[in-house]
């Protein structure tokens, strides 16, 4: 999938996620999260696992992440991602 | 002295020598020079903070006190510190009931030496986060409210000069907290201040006619009185750990709290009960009413730490007697100034485990919070699970230790941070003092209490292991990553007796 536009989704609330994505050459991650020293790794697997399976490969997406659960980090990261992708015809399946 | 007077000492003195220390009589105003004019009505009173700080003849070294009543309102603290470090006095002690947010004032007079020892309940806000951080060479001692009478009746506290922000005050230091325009309520803390300290001085917004009265600190306990602009906003009493909630999440942990007491136990007529601070807990008071009238039992006294719900309890003629060593917010100040059964006591009476009568033993149920709680029932409310301090030792072990039944409530999980987990960070309060945990997903009982957990199974209460608690929490968040340290202790967390229980080490960046 390929982010043609910036976009966001979530919100900076207590357990929720601001995540932001723009058109870039390469994959570019920057997380910041107030549970960074307890779940820093865990959070940039699920975001890494998220992008892959999207099959984004180019990108930057800066999260802003105020100890969100994975579930919600997953929702989050895909939202934006397809907001800035403009894609109209989803594969659901891919999206579990 | 007269030549008579002479001629009878050396008599005395020939016939008794042991006698050799008396005085002999000089003339009637040789200890109260005031009274020879005028000035007794304002030997007292300064015009400044400043002039009472010279007039207290502080010097480097010394140990200052003051008492949290306006909590996050307080106007005092920060201003009496700015005026020391004015005076270029340093090096001294700060032994304050408990600091706040509000004191993120004093970081530069620590960084520049003015303070370099702090004793307190807690601490939090950005004061916490530098002192975490390593900003003092000397490790910050936490108290309970109980345990820090007894560090000052056992000498490891010893105050040289109480400031002591009060709402009311006479010409002699009578005062209170329950009149004037800005009230705090009770002043628990500040009695025992005003009964240990070598100097006592009084700040207030208002001297009123003699005599004041109530006199929750009497005349003869008082040094000098200062007019100050501002002692403290009261609005600001009950934000932070006082506030009241609306969150349907708290209300339902306090919710399960009020159906844990009603299956105890210990909900017959006459019981007792403090509520802690923190919403859940505060808010589990709302849920008691109608179980009280259901029942037709009263309690005969609660607890505190006295808020508005349990004013409203009192006042509906549910609780008898309240027995307050510091008003939550202004609805319990000002029951306080109205209500006979509403008394103030020290927290020497409160809690101290070292005074010869502790109100905390009489207590049948306390609810309390907590940041963590680990496996064996151990507390934590002191540090973040990020190893920051951001709470307060308060009296949560001493009516942890003198209630017949302690209840923890919290959320099982705090955004992505586990609340149940497999060792607190830091220990506050031991888990032999901690008979139920009530979180959002379930009620836990200390093995240590299976009188208890019968009983509340037999009421059908989701009752768990604290083990079953723990799985379904890091199930939802993940296994958090161990904290790391540094190896230097920036905290020294005191037991109720005053022993050590735990320290607290500088966090890694």
């Amino acid at each position: 999938m390929k982010i043609k536009k910036d976009a966001m989704a979530g919100t900076l609330e207590s357990s929720d996620l601001l995540v932001k994505v723009s058109p870039n050459t390469g994959i570019e991650i920057v997380i910041n999260s107030d549970v960074n020293k307890q779940f820093g790794d865990q959070i940039r697997t699920v975001v890494d696992q998220t992008l892959n399976d999207l099959n984004v490969t180019d990108g930057l997406i800066i999260i802003d992440d105020k100890g969100a659960l994975d579930c919600a980090i997953k929702a989050r990261v895909q939202c934006a991602v397809l907001r800035g992708a403009e894609e109209e015809n989803l594969d659901w399946s891919k999206l579990l | 002295m007269t030549t008579s007077l002479n001629k009878k000492i050396d008599d005395l003195l020939r016939q008794h020598p042991d006698l050799k220390n008396i005085t002999p009589f000089v003339d009637a105003n040789a200890t109260t020079p005031y009274l020879k004019d005028e000035s007794k009505y304002t030997r007292k009173l300064c015009d400044s903070i400043e002039q009472a700080i010279k007039k207290c003849e502080l010097r480097d070294g010394m140990t200052i006190s003051f008492h949290h009543a306006f909590r996050e309102g307080d106007k005092v603290i920060n201003k009496v510190v700015e005026t020391i470090s004015n005076l270029g006095i340093k090096n001294l002690t700060l032994a304050s009931s408990s600091l706040l947010s509000c004191n993120s004032a004093l970081i530069p007079h620590i960084e520049a030496g003015v303070i370099t020892k702090i004793y307190t309940s807690g601490l939090r806000g950005k004061l916490a986060d530098a002192i975490s951080h390593g900003l003092m060479e000397n490790p910050v001692h936490i108290h309970s409210h109980g345990g820090r009478v007894k560090l000052i009746q056992s000498g490891e506290i010893n105050i040289d000069i109480a400031f002591l922000a009060v709402s009311t005050a006479d010409e002699q230091g009578n005062a209170n907290g329950v009149s004037g325009k800005s009230q705090c309520g009770a002043l628990g803390y500040a009695m025992v201040d005003a009964q240990f300290a070598k100097k006592v001085v009084l700040l207030t917004e208002d001297i009123v006619g003699y005599p004041n009265h109530p006199a929750s600190i009497r005349q003869d306990q008082v040094d000098y009185i200062v007019k100050v602009d501002e002692v403290g906003d009261p609005t600001k009493i009950s934000v932070g750990a006082a506030r009241i909630t609306s969150n349907p999440r708290e209300l339902m942990i306090a919710r399960y709290a009020a159906d844990v007491i009603e299956y105890s136990g210990y909900f017959k007529d006459g019981f007792s009960i403090q509520t802690g601070s923190g919403a859940s807990s505060t808010a589990a008071t709302r849920f008691l009413e109608n179980r009280m009238r259901a029942k037709n039992i009263t309690a005969s006294f609660a607890l505190g730490g006295i808020t508005a719900s349990i004013v409203d309890l009192h006042e509906k003629g549910l609780v008898k007697r309240l027995l307050d060593t510091q008003s939550f917010d202004g609805t319990a100040g000002q029951s306080l100034g109205k209500n006979r059964d509403h008394i103030e006591v020290s927290t020497n009476v409160y809690a101290n485990p070292a005074s010869k009568g502790a109100s905390v033993d009489e207590l049948d149920i306390v609810i309390l919070s907590a940041l963590e709680i680990d496996l064996d029932y151990n507390v934590n409310v002191l540090t973040g699970s990020d190893g920051v301090m951001r709470g307060a030792s308060g009296g949560h072990c001493d009516t942890a230790a003198g209630a017949n039944l302690t209840i923890i409530v919290a959320p099982l999980i705090r955004s992505r941070i586990p609340t149940v987990i497999k060792k607190v960070t830091t220990l506050v309060t031991p888990g032999e003092s901690v008979d139920v945990l009530v979180t959002d997903h379930g009620i836990a009982v200390n093995p240590n209490r299976p009188e208890i957990a019968e009983r509340l199974k037999a009421a059908n209460l989701p009752i768990m292991t604290i083990e079953e608690l723990y799985q379904r929490a890091v199930s939802l968040t993940g296994e958090p990553k161990p904290i790391e340290f540094e190896d230097k202790i920036v905290g020294v967390v005191h037991f109720r007796d005053g022993s050590v229980i735990d320290v607290v080490r500088q966090v890694k960046d």
